[in-house]
């Protein structure tokens, strides 16, 4: 894994958790119920938090004089390289719980792999406090999962379309690119195969205790992973920059 | 009454924080099951780490006295102070009185 690699693979897993903590953060305010606003601001607000550590850990390594708000306010969505399920907008609640459900799931294990591995003891510092937050995220956003969909007709057929729209865009989770495989070679990332089963075993344990069904394989959108993004990311990215970019010195 | 419900049930929360020994009332929310309470509890009590444990009771199962009942209950207290352990010196040793 070339050095270079190395930075875009700490990129990449800052980039997943800003984009889905930005989006998630378009609910305070607009949650069901108190309680559950409250909930997802506190998740968006743990994504926020993990993204900060891998950008400032990725500027540092990049030593280019590129700072978290450099890195994040300042590239454009073809410089993002996040998972393209993360970027979608958020639809009603059970919408932003299924997307959650499936992305925790694959986070978590994403997490744990990278507490483990030895390759880069920063990332894994990062990873270490990130797999408590997510371990939360996962029992949350699934149990909800098991609520919805073994709740009402209504909530049942709402959550299972969620899971129908959204399941081509869980593929690109699993799908190796050329830094997946440096990195799983370097022993810094997963073998996404191995992430892959764990994966479906919690999702389907998930979607089994909620009566739904597991949609058929289809292909599976990808691109994000390299900057070829769904028309949804250059959108979030205006309002998400649109401060810093107009007000470079602003502080507060 | 209604005959639909259309709110969670309430739900009162106990938080033990890092020091204490005991639960204490936190407040109150609204959550469909025992599960959603704690998860709720937690996002709602204990962001800024006020607690290491939590309880969470449904509201109606709490019987509590009423307020009409006040003197009653509490007035004969009053002149009683031979009540309280202060005429007492306690050794050292015993801690959380």
């Amino acid at each position: 894994m070339t050095e270079a690699q190395h930075i875009q693979a700490i990129l990449r897993l800052g980039d997943d958790a800003l984009v889905l903590g930005q989006r998630l953060s378009a609910w305070c305010g607009h949650g069901p119920i108190l309680e559950e606003d409250i909930a997802l601001s506190n998740m968006a607000l743990d994504l926020i938090g993990q993204a900060r550590n891998f950008y400032t850990l990725a500027g540092a390594r990049e030593n280019a004089g590129r700072d978290e708000d450099q890195l994040a306010f300042f590239r454009t969505d073809r410089e993002f390289q996040n998972h393209l399920l993360l970027e979608l907008p958020n639809g009603h609640f059970g919408d932003t719980i299924v997307r959650h459900m499936f992305f925790s799931a694959f986070a978590l294990e994403r997490y744990a792999f990278l507490t483990r591995q030895l390759f880069d003891a920063e990332v894994a510092g990062i990873a270490a406090k990130a797999v408590k937050e997510l371990q939360y995220h996962w029992e949350h956003a699934a149990k909800w999962v098991i609520r919805l969909g073994d709740g009402t007709d209504e909530s049942h057929e709402k959550v299972q379309t969620s899971v129908n729209d959204m399941w081509a865009y869980t593929g690109e989770f699993f799908d190796a690119d050329d830094i997946d495989q440096a990195g799983q070679e370097t022993g810094l990332l997963p073998d996404l195969s191995v992430l892959a089963k764990a994966w479906q075993t919690r999702v389907e344990a998930c979607l089994s205790q909620a009566t739904l069904t597991k949609p058929d394989a289809t292909w599976a959108q990808k691109g994000g992973k390299q900057g070829m993004h769904t028309e949804h990311l250059s959108y979030m990215l205006a309002e998400m920059q649109v401060l810093p970019r107009t007000y470079p010195d602003a502080t507060w | 009454m209604s005959s639909t419900q259309h709110e969670w049930p309430l739900w009162e929360v106990f938080i033990r924080s890092r020091q204490g020994l005991g639960h204490k009332h936190a407040g109150s929310l609204h959550a469909a099951d025992a599960e959603m309470a704690i998860q709720h509890a937690r996002d709602v009590y204990t962001r800024r780490q006020e607690g290491v444990s939590i309880w969470v009771v449904p509201a109606e199962a709490i019987t509590a006295s009423s307020p009409d009942d006040k003197d009653a209950m509490f007035d004969p207290a009053n002149d009683k102070i031979y009540r309280h352990p202060t005429f007492y010196k306690l050794p050292d040793e015993v801690n959380n009185m």
